[in-house]
């Protein structure tokens, strides 16, 4: 099979995938417009764009998730209808979705036959599953211990077994959906080992990432999205990061770089000492951490997600306490025996914009002049001691939108309602407006249109000004460049490195984030 | 076509579906009288009359509906901060021993006025009890509510077994109840009240505890939508981490969602116990708690629905027993059988119609908008 | 240990058996239905009316065997409304299970009223339509030997077809789960839905399947209690049984085999207060018959409390299954 593949290589064989017109539309979100895309067989073709830039939804289209609501879909140059994952996986396409696809409770065998069991009996499909693939293991060289429960493995063993489970589904177009974003750079590089090894065998790849590096390292051909719509595909030989970039957010992505400050001799706003934080299964999610952030300066702390940065913010907000050591948080001293709940870290002036808004940062079904009081419900001046000022709410709620340019400015519309972009901007008028002494500021501008991110990047400039200690948390490597005085990198819950923001560069940065900088030195 | 994510106009959405579900509940009642071969809409009429037909039966219909309002503002206060508390039966049942022990021991020795609130609070204050075991044990120790307070149910109902057969029994009798209390402690009858004002009606088993249930829907209103401790309920209903980021103790407020719950449920005591048999007895909130929820579900967990929903069950109750009077095939239970219909629509099934309304909505709208 | 109290024992065994056996269809019906990640609090409803169709048709045919398929198909049928209710319109499944069991509550007494108009009973039946005790082979001719014949006589020998079945069922549901390729799809979708989903499987037809056996398992539950156990149905025959069941299923933590333990020592305690009823024991005094009733919820309540052991529930249970955002 493999063979036949190989052989055929070169010659002119029609498109792995050839979509042509999809579009589909959730409610009033345009996510795919018009979308034209040629796969070649055998290639690695990268998909880049920026988050809600539609990929996700054109994948699932592809894998049966979603139905188009117009278009077509040529598969190796026959039409295909997917109305299911079933039909993806017979016409070979599998998919390495960004949050697993599996059974904690199950093996990496049971996963791996599970849907595609050879026999109603599992002694018997287990076995057929097993001999597959030792033979896959030693063709692809993907080798995962079969008989270890998956919630027991590493991420990237466990990424493998979605890819073995596509490979044991005879699939010959693999997808990845941000196959890099929960893998430590080893693994990531094990991973493109891997997908080099497929392309070798005659697979077909799509690459989905928003890192430019990768698209670079090593995709054949690379496709822009950009608000649901293609609009480019080339060779990624003929093409630089900088283009695409360009090309992802139809501009820079931050035009603006804003002055530097140098406070050195300030007061400490924030003063972590030697803290731990060990989550319930036991794993240090912070890890002997130190640093400090003074007033009237912003402390961007870059890192690849999942480095234990939502875990600071928790720790400095008091949603979760330290396990051991201390910090000081506007002259207030935490440790293990003096916590301080997130409603007292709001009355000594801690204020908390949160990295996921949907989830902590409002209440989808509460109006927004409800969302407004989220966190300030027992403040006086929002209640005569029980009942709460209504009518005071939503003036105040009504100013707040005025003054951040939250549209519609109507205190009565559902939380829900609002773009991405104006939620953010009611959250963070809610936490600024209350004069913060520390601002604590994760993704301000995750999923938010771009109108909106000079205005949000302004405002926080504008605390530290202000005299406000900033500590700001993003994935971003742009945003932490252009708006942070200091640099701290976070790998595996330490603080890796730290850099002014005016020396700052992002292939330092880079390399500091992957934690490999004395490698290269 | 994907429909959840289409908004509807709110009086669809609160008022239209609903009513319809409890249309459709109807119906499959009427089948059910149909299959046994009676007549739906005499038994339709029959009903009415029955409830309110004569000034006794909407004293009856009253009596009814005043146990519905307090077991639905129950499971609503609860639901408002997601948690199912299916243990209504129970906390009233606990309720009622509240109420017997207070009164075993004070009811020769004190004043009504004395008398009626401590009955009152002891009936809220050990329903919120049976209630806070199961709310502390999901808080704290992560057991499940739905199954915690099923089990409480029935472990009420041994106990109050136990209780009332081997220590609470009146000495020498022979049924499991305790002595009549004094009637310092009987909360005055409806007819009574209106007769100090000179004002005959029929006697009924209608109390003041009625007004109590009144007061209660108001209070709950006032609670649960007015005040900054019923936002935070909400908050943690809708979204523990958003409860957790707002300081907002989300254990705390299952503890306190319950403890209220619990209370509500425990009034029925003060109706039944109080108002009606002035002796503890056996099985006495027969069903009222279950009912409660079918009434939360109909009247969506706001005080004005549940008030419609608890007078709706009222009819239900007192129309049916005159029902099954009046129609020998017809029985009581039939109020039961109806009852499970309007949880099944109004509650599993409620989102059934909705795709549907949906696209007719849309296909209005769209005709006259060109 | 002298005759009289082996005797005790063994009666008392029997006796146990015999008030499991519902418990123990109900709890494997239970099993299936949560373990694809449906909650069912509605085992209850269904053996009610499975019992008041069992008890009707073998009034009207006299043919166990048709009572019992009756039954079955009965019970089905509300599995499938529970069904049509969570996997089809995600309704809440507590709700929905309530529903069914509140319907059955009035709807059995109801026709049985109009139907026979004997106070909620259905009539007498005569032993030919019922199941009654079977004599297995071997039993008389070992049941002198001591203790080993004995409890073979006694306890496993004399009981009703059904018995026998419920008994089968456990190891059955066990090769089911563990075993089979069914079993393993649905164990996935009870723990992860959306991976059976991607992997082209349909979720909805994989849990309408599992409510189904559920539904069939308390339909021949409820044809024991109304024509084997018992020679009519009578109203609130089941008294709680399904709950108790429940409980079970949580007990022996959605596991076949534990699962059949909790059954037999809820039902060894059930058979035992009958006859502590008015017992001083030494030491403890007189037991109160209704603590050892509720002794299998205090017991379940502690259980998930998590003072002895922790009962982990499949993970998505209780949660309806939705695709689209």
């Amino acid at each position: 099979m493999t063979a036949d593949r190989r052989t055929q290589e070169g010659g002119s064989l029609p498109p792995a995938i050839e979509l042509r017109k999809i579009s589909k539309r959730f409610g009033n979100v345009q996510a795919n417009q018009d979308i034209d895309l040629r796969v070649e067989s055998g290639t690695i073709h990268g998909i880049v764009g920026e988050n809600g830039a539609g990929k996700s939804t054109l994948m699932s289209i592809l894998y049966g998730f979603y139905q188009a609501d117009s278009g077509n879909i040529l598969i190796n140059g026959h039409t295909r209808k997917i109305k299911s994952s079933r039909e993806a996986i017979e016409a070979g396409i599998g998919m390495v979705h960004q949050h697993f696809m599996l059974v904690d409770t199950f093996t990496v065998l049971e996963n791996v036959m599970l849907g595609a069991e050879q026999s109603h009996l599992l002694k018997t499909s287990g076995a057929h599953a097993r001999d597959a693939l030792r033979h896959l293991a030693d063709e692809y060289e993907l080798k995962v211990p079969l008989d270890t429960l998956i919630g027991d493995l590493p991420v990237g063993q466990q990424q493998r077994t979605e890819i073995l489970k596509a490979l044991y589904r005879n699939a010959d177009i693999l997808i990845l959906d941000e196959p890099t974003g929960v893998l430590t750079p080893q693994e990531a590089d094990q991973l493109f080992r891997v997908l080099q090894v497929l392309k070798e065998r005659g697979v077909t790849i799509i690459l989905i990432t928003h890192k430019l590096r990768e698209i670079m390292d090593i995709t054949d051909n690379v496709s822009v999205l950009r608000l649901g719509k293609i609009v480019s595909t080339q060779r990624t030989a003929d093409t630089d990061m900088a283009t695409l970039a360009e090309l992802m957010v139809g501009r820079k992505l931050v035009t603006q770089s804003f002055d530097k400050v140098s406070n050195a001799d300030a007061d400490t706003g924030i003063s972590v000492r030697n803290v731990t934080v060990t989550d319930e299964r036991g794993l240090n999610r912070l890890n002997n951490i130190s640093f400090d952030v003074r007033r009237g300066e912003i402390v961007g702390i870059a890192g690849v997600a999942g480095n234990g940065q939502s875990t600071l913010l928790e720790l400095l907000s008091g949603i979760k306490s330290p396990s051991t050591g201390e910090f000081t948080i506007n002259n207030h001293v935490v440790s293990t025996d003096a916590a301080l709940d997130p409603a007292r870290m709001r009355d000594i002036g801690v204020q908390h914009v949160p990295e996921d808004r949907l989830r902590l940062g409002l209440v989808k079904a509460f109006s927004a002049a409800e969302s407004s009081l989220l966190g300030y419900h027992t403040k006086p001046a929002f209640n005569w001691r029980m009942f709460l000022k209504a009518s005071t709410i939503r003036e105040a709620c009504k100013r707040l939108m005025v003054a951040f340019d939250v549209r519609p400015p109507d205190p009565k519309l559902k939380s829900a309602s609002f773009s991405g972009g104006n939620q953010q901007k009611l959250i963070l008028a809610r936490e600024l407006d209350k004069a913060p002494s520390v601002l604590l500021v994760g993704q301000p501008t995750r999923g938010v249109d771009i109108g909106a991110i000079e205005l949000i990047h302004r405002k926080i400039v504008e605390m530290r000004d202000n005299g406000c200690a900033v500590l700001l948390v993003s994935v971003e490597l742009d945003e932490i460049m252009a708006l942070s005085d200091r640099i701290l990198v976070m790998y595996e819950g330490q603080v890796v490195g730290s850099m002014h923001g005016s020396e700052a560069d992002k292939t330092t940065l880079g390399l500091m984030m992957a934690n490999a900088l004395d490698q290269v030195a | 076509m994907n429909t959840s994510n289409v908004e509807l106009p709110t009086w669809i959405e609160v008022v239209l579906i609903p009513l319809l579900n409890i249309f459709l509940a109807l119906v499959f009642s009427g089948l059910i009288i149909l299959a046994i071969g009676e007549d739906p809409i005499k038994a339709v009429g029959i009903m009415i009359n029955g409830a309110f037909g004569y000034d006794e039966a909407i004293g009856y219909t009253l009596y009814y509906t005043t146990n519905f309002i307090f077991t639905g503002l129950a499971v609503a206060v609860a639901f408002h901060a997601r948690l199912f508390n299916i243990g209504g039966e129970g906390q009233a049942y606990i309720g009622g021993l509240g109420v017997g022990l207070a009164f075993l021991l004070l009811d020769k020795h004190l004043p009504a006025l004395l008398l009626i609130p401590i009955g009152i609070l002891m009936a809220a204050v050990f329903g919120a009890l049976w209630a806070f075991i199961p709310a502390w044990l999901q808080a704290y120790r992560g057991s499940h509510i739905v199954i915690t307070t099923i089990m409480f149910n029935f472990i009420a109902a041994s106990l109050m077994v136990y209780l009332l057969v081997n220590v609470l029994i009146m000495p020498g009798s022979m049924s499991p109840e305790t002595r009549e209390f004094d009637t310092a402690g009987w909360l005055p009858f409806m007819h009574e009240l209106f007769a100090w004002f000179g004002v005959n009606i029929t006697r009924t088993p209608l109390n003041m505890s009625f007004l109590l249930a009144l007061v209660c829907c108001v209070l709950v209103w006032l609670y649960i939508w007015k005040t900054q401790w019923g936002y935070a309920l909400r908050t943690a209903g809708h979204s523990e981490a958003a409860a957790v980021y707002a300081g907002i103790n989300p254990k705390r407020i299952v503890i306190i969602a319950m403890c209220i719950s619990g209370g509500l449920a425990g009034l029925v005591a003060v109706n039944e116990i109080m108002g009606v048999h002035h002796r503890l007895l056996l099985n006495f909130p027969a069903g009222y708690g279950f009912t409660g929820i079918a009434v939360a579900l109909m009247g969506r967990n706001h005080p004005l629905g549940i008030l419609v929903a608890s007078l709706l069950f009222g009819v239900l109750y007192q129309g049916g027993t005159e029902l099954a009077f009046e129609v020998p095939k017809i029985t009581r239970e039939m109020v039961v059988a109806i009852q499970g219909l309007i949880i099944l629509f109004s509650g599993a099934l409620a989102l059934m119609l909705r795709p549907w309304t949906v696209r007719v909505w849309l296909g209005l709208t769209r005709q006259s908008a060109t | 240990m002298d005759a009289i109290t082996l005797t005790t024992l063994l009666a008392t065994l029997d006796a146990t058996l015999r008030v499991s056996t519902p418990l123990i269809l109900c709890a494997m019906a239970g099993l299936f239905s949560e373990r694809s990640g449906i909650v069912d609090i509605s085992l209850e409803g269904k053996m009610l009316s499975a019992a008041f169709a069992a008890g009707t048709l073998a009034a009207i045919t006299g043919s166990p065997w048709v009572a019992l398929l009756g039954a079955i198909i009965v019970s089905i049928g509300l599995a499938l409304v529970h069904g049509f209710a969570c996997i089809t319109h995600r309704g809440d499944q507590v709700v929905s299970g309530l529903a069914i069991n509140v319907l059955a509550s009035g709807l059995t007494i109801v026709l049985g009223i109009a139907w026979f108009s004997q106070g909620g009973q259905t009539p007498a039946l005569a032993s030919e339509a019922r199941f009654m005790p079977l004599e297995l082979p071997l039993s008389s001719s070992i049941a002198n030997v001591p203790v080993i014949g004995q409890f073979f006589d006694t306890v496993i020998n004399g009981h009703n077809l059904l018995v026998y079945i419920a008994l089968l069922a456990v190891p059955a549901t066990w090769w089911v789960v563990y075993r089979t390729r069914f079993g393993l799809r649905l164990r996935a979708v009870g723990e992860n839905p959306l991976a059976v989903d991607t992997t082209g499987i349909s979720v909805s037809r994989l849990r309408y399947f599992s409510v189904m056996i559920c539904g069939a398992l308390c339909g021949v539950a409820g044809a024991y209690l109304a024509i084997a156990q018992n020679a009519a149905f009578s109203r609130e025959m089941t008294a709680g049984q399904g709950y108790i069941a429940l409980a079970a299923m949580i007990f022996g933590k959605w596991r076949p085999m534990p699962a059949l333990l909790a059954c037999l020592m809820f039902g060894f305690l059930d058979a035992v207060s009958i006859r502590l009823q008015g017992i001083v024991l030494p030491v403890i005094g007189e037991v109160p018959v209704q603590l050892i009733q509720a002794l299998p919820y205090i017991l379940t309540v502690v259980l998930l409390a998590g003072f002895i052991g922790r009962a982990i529930a499949p993970k998505a249970v209780g949660i309806p299954f939705t695709k689209e955002r």
